[in-house]
């Protein structure tokens, strides 16, 4: 085997060792210490000016004595936005520049004075309110008078500000006052000001203690989820002593399940829901970050031995979420709902809706690290047309490069990559290869000798570029917090400088946390210096946003604006959305990861990011045939759906297992590829409308209790809900169908149950138990070809199924599947699908798109058609009727229309009589 | 037989109206002037809905010429290659999979037809496999013979060895016998030998003490009276028995046996002894040669003097050792943390009597002659076991599975290899595969010999070599080597398919199937 090893970070389990909990990170120690002696912040409401945007006023505690200056902002649809920072600091403090997409448009708040200690701000309509209490400083944000959450009502607002280094004389001062100081340096290692160890690393800091803190009472609010990415359930559980969840983008191989550790991404936004609202808390901070969550439930009447009054106040319950960051300003946007939906809107407000992935990114992908070389491609490309097996993207680890030079090939086993790849255009897929954020350090390089010359890379604390280790040895990391270093990024992704890319081939950013194999926690120290000055702590958990930024907006100008990007990213922060797909790292070939893959996905996707997968079968380990069939069902099923393993596994092409395992994988892939008509509906709403393609429970039934905290089955969209199958040997599932009026058919044998209800559905191998909810139609594919781009033209079918009062209605959208015309020039068809009255009609659901398609509708399902009809007529636009040929299955209440071939796009009704 | 059934003429070449996407072999069921019949029965329907972009059937026979029945099959003509089933949903699909273009005749995209080129390759391809196999063939044909031959020999080879071993083995008993008759007069005349000079040895010893003790008792007997007095004694305070420095009179006494004097043999007799080791004589401040230093050595070997030193000299050997073995490891940092005390070696020549003299002429004839008996018994053992291990080899060898007609048995005993742009790649057949770096370094070993590997009905189309060097958090290295037809014995490639599983191609003229009968010299294989 070759080099790599040596330099591996390989370990099947993780050395929880190497990463901090934290009882090992001074901040929270600090905040915790401060905070036990308490010393309250007041509201100066004698100093509140209005400013045009914002209602400013100083807050001071007794102790600090210098005041902050708190913002309040009012922001267009139901926002209100809360900063605070020092006055005047002794520089300025990080601020987290381009997350938000634009500046968000405030609206004017209207102060109403209260009482005397009091100051009120409300919007235009007069329906929310901040309440704001002078002593002690307090915020509530009231919502038609009802108080639905309280900022510092814990006073655990904690501000440190900038001090003066001490000075550098203090080495001699210590030694004048001799032996009085030994508590003081003790102290000094214990609050890790100036200096904090970890294991046999230093982090040096120039800027001293600036870590922030703040509180947030959720009144009657017992479900709070998002802050990804941890390997946890979906619902946030209560955090304990020393157990917060933190928000540190970290390289952790193999992560732990069940665990509050930062892993690969950071977006610090927490949802919370109850009957009647849903709330957002988006602390806007890309430091090192730690939230506490703790949740009182509401104490029942006959548990209380109180009076009636007094339980009532007890009976609300509460959740408590504490926020602390090591640096920046507190920066905080509170997103009012009052639903789901409007939450999801008032997010990407902020930070921007998913974009719209191209659609041959929702086939399936085909990745190991690492397909050897061309001959390998060919002979695995060519294993899914012999097999029958429908995929779209064909990718490339490390290995392809040169000595893992990115933008390079290994002249050897890829001699022509070109050729290759006009191989996989032959057959209308794609090429993703990999581009991760380290350079090796090689003068003879030409990517490392440009950005050496410029300048480009992060520098160290004594202001040489920083070096560290990752896959080529020795490297220097690209600044991509500087705009001038990602232009140049996105320059080499042109055609005429990267050597051998053709407009068929896509990037994967990996390692961009960063990983630094010999660094602390596997990262980058610090005290690193970027674009600005400013130190790598303030930004830590946007490094990896950036890359994904540059690579996308380099895969648009190679095409000259006209193509849309598809860029994967191990990395993220708020609003990565806008730039591409997000998966769950290194994940292992076991259950419980498969198991944990539905809620880690649930999460991004309430958090913004739809487009998200995790490895299927698994990155480490070998799966064996009945879990890696069980993962392909799972996938299959997910928004990005890929295969991937690690350099020391098996080979797992879906055929090596068997011609039984073989065909169940064929039928999975083939599921995906018939729902794609499907999928790219939705990937469209989650672009325009902000609503995420996989949906926990609780999104689509926000007033059903039960579907709060369920975790084992989703909603894709609002018409399929799926419980993918995730134990050994299972031959029977429990589903909990949701919702008293609604009904829910299974997709494959018809069968119907009413809501409100678990079920027992029996499972075999094959079995992927999904139901379609009553009330939707939804688009497929008849005809499965070998990539998305065979199946242009093929046609295509409707799932109708009726809700209880015996309709249905649902939504197509298609466009050229690769470009932005459907932006700029809408050449795009969104078509609406509703089903009243035993007529189904096909009508423009946005007139402003125009997109030809010669694609037909040559079969219409409809389930829940209680009696035989007599006859079906279809009437085209021109008025012409004609009788269609049916087939009604009384038993299972389904109508099949056949022999139907009327446009997808063009105006027709069918009339069931 | 793939080999049989494409050199088939292929030779159809009047044209037959049929639906499209109809193999000719299917024609006759798509008969326009009836209704269809699903080719699985299952329905019948108007001929006219066949190849109408609809699925009727449930096996997809009503569709064969567009993709509307997502299993059903479009059949390639391909006149001039050879005719192709392909899955029916790849017609129209904007992917030329018909070399004659047939399957994308809808689809806006222009198919070239290749047929005639990829028939004048696969023509090119298929002779020149032929005539590969044909030689291939014949050589194998050799092969076998040679190995038949070679078996026939081997066996008489092994006959011979075997009635050689009974021979043999007689004459290493004798031999044995010789050998410890020689042994015995050698052995009494050494143990005599030997006796007669610890014997003498004892002897000087005791004298030596005796003077040595005359000349402390002239040393002490200061008054010169012929006798040593508690007095006397007291002027050596070393031999002081209470510790505490001094000699007193008491304990000089005691020394003395009780008495207060003592004369010049009961000194000697008794008192000497006492306190040997503690006196110091007022001449010499040397030390006096200890009692209990060891006195019998072998001949020739070298004394270490003073009782302690044996042990240490050990401990700096094995020091050394450990020493150059972590040299050779090159974790030389540790060993410089405690250097050995290196004590030069006090090589003190040994007095001349404590070495043993020479053995007399008798005794050394004596070891000469048994020195000559077991050299002779060695020598007769050593060519036992060498025969032994031929039998054994030749009995592997004749025993070792070589194909049903022995045609891989001229690999045994054989190396092949293979460069690639980084490694070396060795596979000696039956035995072992291994991997060496081109720049040097040690081989790793790929695998060693376990069973032949094919599928059941070619059992002999692959090897399996397994239980090579472990992979580094991964399982032992394995290869499987499959054997192609060839003329040459020869290496062809090396492919590592997944982790530490490799994958080697050995052509050699023993996988040559029996080519088909040479066809009539003036055949018509155009239409291939």
């Amino acid at each position: 085997m070759d080099a790599a090893e040596k330099i591996s970070v390989e370990d099947e389990a993780v050395d929880k060792k190497i990463f901090k909990d934290c009882s090992k990170i001074a901040f929270y120690r600090r905040q915790k210490q401060r905070l036990s002696k308490k010393s309250t912040y007041r509201a100066l409401l004698d100093s509140v000016t209005e400013g045009k945007e914002s209602t400013r006023f100083q807050i001071i505690n007794e102790a600090a004595k210098v005041p902050l200056l708190a913002e309040v902002y009012g922001i267009e649809g139901n926002i209100f936005r809360l900063k605070i920072n020092e006055e005047a600091p002794l520089k300025p403090r990080y601020e987290v520049p381009d997350v938000l997409t634009s500046k968000p448009s405030t609206v004017r708040l209207i102060s109403c004075s209260g009482d005397t200690g009091s100051l009120v701000l409300a919007n235009g309509k007069g329906d929310l309110k901040c309440h704001i209490t002078a002593n002690p400083f307090k915020i509530d944000l009231v919502s038609e008078e009802e108080v639905v959450m309280s900022i510092n009502s814990l006073g655990q607002l904690y501000f440190e500000q900038l001090q003066i280094p001490p000075k550098q004389s203090r080495a001699t001062k210590e030694n004048e006052e001799d032996t009085s100081d030994d508590t003081t340096q003790e102290n000094q290692e214990e609050l890790g000001l100036w200096e904090e160890k970890f294991r046999n690393f230093v982090d040096v800091k120039d800027n001293g203690p600036a870590s922030i803190g703040l509180d947030f009472s959720l009144h009657g609010f017992e479900h709070v989820y998002g802050i990804p990415q941890h390997a946890e359930s979906h619902q946030l559980k209560n955090t304990s002593d020393g157990d917060a969840y933190r928000l540190y983008n970290l390289d952790v191989y193999g992560y732990k399940i069940h665990d509050k550790m930062g892993i690969y991404g950071s977006v610090p936004y927490l949802l919370a829901h109850k009957l009647g609202r849903t709330l957002g808390i988006f602390w806007l901070n890309a430091s090192e970050t730690l939230v506490e969550i703790n949740t009182e439930p509401a104490v029942k009447y006959a548990l209380t031995q109180m009076g009636p009054v007094a339980a009532k106040e007890k009976g609300r319950s509460q959740t408590d979420v504490h926020w602390m960051s090591e640096s920046g300003i507190i920066d905080v946007f509170l997103l009012t709902g009052p639903t789901p939906s409007d939450v999801f809107k008032q997010y990407s407000y902020l930070t921007g809706t998913q974009a719209m992935p191209p659609l041959f990114s929702l086939g399936y992908h085909q990745c190991r690290w690492n397909y050897k070389d061309e001959h390998d491609v060919k002979a695995v490309d060519a294993g899914f047309d012999e097999h029958d097996i429908p995929y779209d993207v064909m990718w490339l680890d490390i290995e392809h490069t040169e000595g893992k030079r990115y933008f390079t090939w290994d002249k050897k086993r890829f001699p022509n990559p070109k050729r290759m790849q006009e191989l996989l255009r032959s057959k209308k897929r794609k090429l993703v290869v990999i581009s991760d954020p380290h350079i090796k350090i090689d003068p003879d390089y030409l990517v490392y000798a440009k950005a050496k010359e410029q300048g480009f890379f992060v520098r160290n604390h004594e202001g040489g570029d920083f070096e560290g280790v990752c896959w080529p040895g020795l490297s220097s990391y690209l600044d991509f917090t500087s705009p001038k270093v990602r232009e140049w990024y996105s320059s080499l992704f042109a055609f005429s400088v990267y050597q051998g890319s053709t407009d068929i081939l896509y990037i994967w950013n990996d390692m961009n946390e960063p990983s630094v194999f010999r660094g602390p926690e596997l990262t980058m120290q610090k005290n690193a210096i970027h674009h600005g000055n400013w130190e790598h702590r303030e930004l830590h958990n946007i490094y990896g946003f950036y890359q994904q930024m540059a690579t996308a907006e380099g895969l648009i100008q190679r095409s000259k604006g006209k193509e849309r990007p598809f860029v994967l990213t191990r990395s993220f922060f708020a609003g990565s959305q806008k730039y591409g797909a997000v998966w769950t790292g290194d994940n292992t070939a076991e259950w419980s990861y498969l198991k944990i893959s539905i809620p880690m996905l649930l999460t991004l996707s309430v958090t913004g990011i739809s487009f998200c997968g995790a490895d299927v079968g698994g990155f480490i380990g070998n799966p064996e045939a009945e879990l890696l069939v069980r993962w392909y069902q799972a996938g299959a099923y997910q928004p990005f759906f890929r295969g991937h393993a690690t350099k020391n596994t098996k080979r797992r092409e879906p055929w090596l297992f068997g011609e039984e395992h073989t065909r169940l994988i064929q039928e999975a892939i083939r599921e995906r590829y018939a729902l794609l008509p499907y999928w790219y509906s939705l990937f469209y709403s989650a672009h325009v409308a902000s609503q995420p393609v996989m949906r926990p429970l609780w999104v689509e039934f926000p007033d059903e209790l039960e579907t709060f905290s369920v975790e084992d089955e989703y909603m894709l969209g609002s018409a399929l809900l799926v419980h993918p199958v995730t134990e050994p040997k299972a031959t029977v599932v429990d589903v909990f169908l949701p919702g008293s009026s609604e009904v829910w058919y299974d997709s494959k044998t018809f069968a119907h149950w009413e809501g409100a209800c678990t079920v027992k559905i029996p499972v075999a191998l094959d079995t992927i138990p999904v139901f379609q909810r009553g009330g939707s139609v939804v688009p497929i594919k008849t005809t499965i070809g070998r990539s998305t781009g065979c199946m242009t033209d093929s046609p295509y079918g409707l799932w109708v199924a009726l809700s209880t009062k015996g309709s249905a209605v649902g939504e197509f959208y298609l466009d050229d599947g690769h470009s932005f015309q459907y932006l700029h020039q809408k050449q795009f068809l969104h078509r609406k699908f509703s089903f009243t009255s035993g007529v189904l009609i096909n009508s423009c659901a946005d007139k402003r798109g125009h997109y030809p398609s010669k694609c037909v509708v040559e079969q219409i399902l409809v389930l829940g058609l209680k009696k035989h009809p007599s006859s079906v007529t279809s009437h085209s636009p021109d008025g012409k009727a004609q009788p269609v040929a049916f087939t009604y299955c009384a038993k299972t209440s389904t109508l099949n229309l056949e022999k139907f071939s009327l446009n997808i796009g063009a105006d027709w009704k069918v009339q069931i009589q | 037989m793939l080999l049989v059934l494409l050199l088939l003429p292929m030779c159809w070449a009047v044209e037959v109206k049929r639906p499209r996407g109809v193999s000719l072999t299917n024609h006759h069921f798509y008969d326009e002037s009836k209704p269809f019949t699903c080719l699985d029965g299952s329905a019948s329907v108007p001929f006219d809905q066949v190849n109408d972009d609809y699925c009727d059937c449930k096996d997809g026979s009503d569709e064969p010429g567009t993709a509307a029945c997502p299993n059903g099959s479009f059949h390639c003509t391909n006149t001039g290659y050879k005719p192709l089933y392909i899955s029916s949903r790849w017609v129209n699909d904007g992917v030329c999979d018909c070399c004659d273009g047939t399957d994308e005749y809808n689809s806006g995209i222009v198919c070239e037809n290749t047929c005639k080129e990829k028939g004048r390759k696969e023509r090119e391809t298929l002779q020149q496999m032929a005539e590969v196999t044909r030689e291939g063939f014949r050589l194998k044909k050799i092969l076998i013979e040679d190995w038949k031959r070679a078996r026939e020999e081997k066996q008489k080879k092994l006959t011979e060895l075997q009635a050689g071993k009974k021979s043999l083995e007689d004459q290493v008993e004798l031999l044995r016998t010789l050998k410890e008759e020689a042994e015995k007069p050698e052995k009494e005349a050494k143990d005599q030998h030997r006796k007669l000079w610890e014997e003498q040895l004892a002897a000087s010893k005791a004298q030596r003490e005796q003077e040595l003790a005359t000349s402390a008792f002239q040393e002490l007997d200061d008054d010169m009276d012929g006798a040593v007095s508690v007095a006397e004694l007291q002027t050596h305070p070393e031999l002081d028995t209470d510790g505490d420095g001094a000699l007193s009179e008491g304990e000089a006494q005691t020394l003395l046996g009780g008495d207060t004097q003592t004369d010049a043999a009961s000194f000697s007799d008794r008192i000497w002894a006492a306190i040997r080791d503690k006196y110091r004589s007022e001449v010499l401040p040397t030390d006096l040669p200890s009692p209990s230093a060891p006195a019998l050595t072998e001949p020739k070997e070298e004394q270490p003097l003073g009782p302690s030193q044996p042990a240490e000299e050990e401990d700096e050997e094995e020091e050394e050792t450990e020493e150059e073995e972590g040299g050779e490891e090159g974790e030389d940092e540790d060993s410089q943390e405690t250097p050995p005390p290196v004590v030069p070696p006090q090589t003190v020549s040994p007095t001349e009597e404590d070495k043993m003299p020479p053995y007399d002429e008798q005794t050394q004839a004596f070891i000469n002659a048994a020195q000559e008996a077991r050299n002779k018994f060695e020598e007769a053992e050593r060519s036992l076991k060498d025969v032994e291990e031929s039998i054994r080899n030749l009995e592997q060898e004749i025993s070792f599975d070589f194909g049903p007609n022995g045609e891989f048995a001229y690999l045994y005993s054989q190396c092949y290899e293979l460069t690639t742009n980084e490694y070396v790649y060795r596979l000696c057949p039956f035995k072992l595969v291994s991997q060496k770096p081109k720049l040097g370094g040690s081989p790793t070993s790929l695998g060693t010999w376990g069973s032949w590997a094919g599928p059941d009905h070619d059992k002999f189309s692959a090897m399996k070599y397994e239980q090579g060097t472990g992979c580094w958090q991964g399982p032992n290295r394995s290869t499987t080597v499959r054997l192609l037809c060839g003329k040459e014995t020869v290496v062809t490639s090396t492919t590592e398919p997944s982790r530490c599983e490799y994958l080697m191609e050995l052509m050699t003229p023993a996988a040559c199937p029996e080519p088909p009968p040479e066809p009539p010299a003036s055949g018509n294989r155009d239409e291939l």
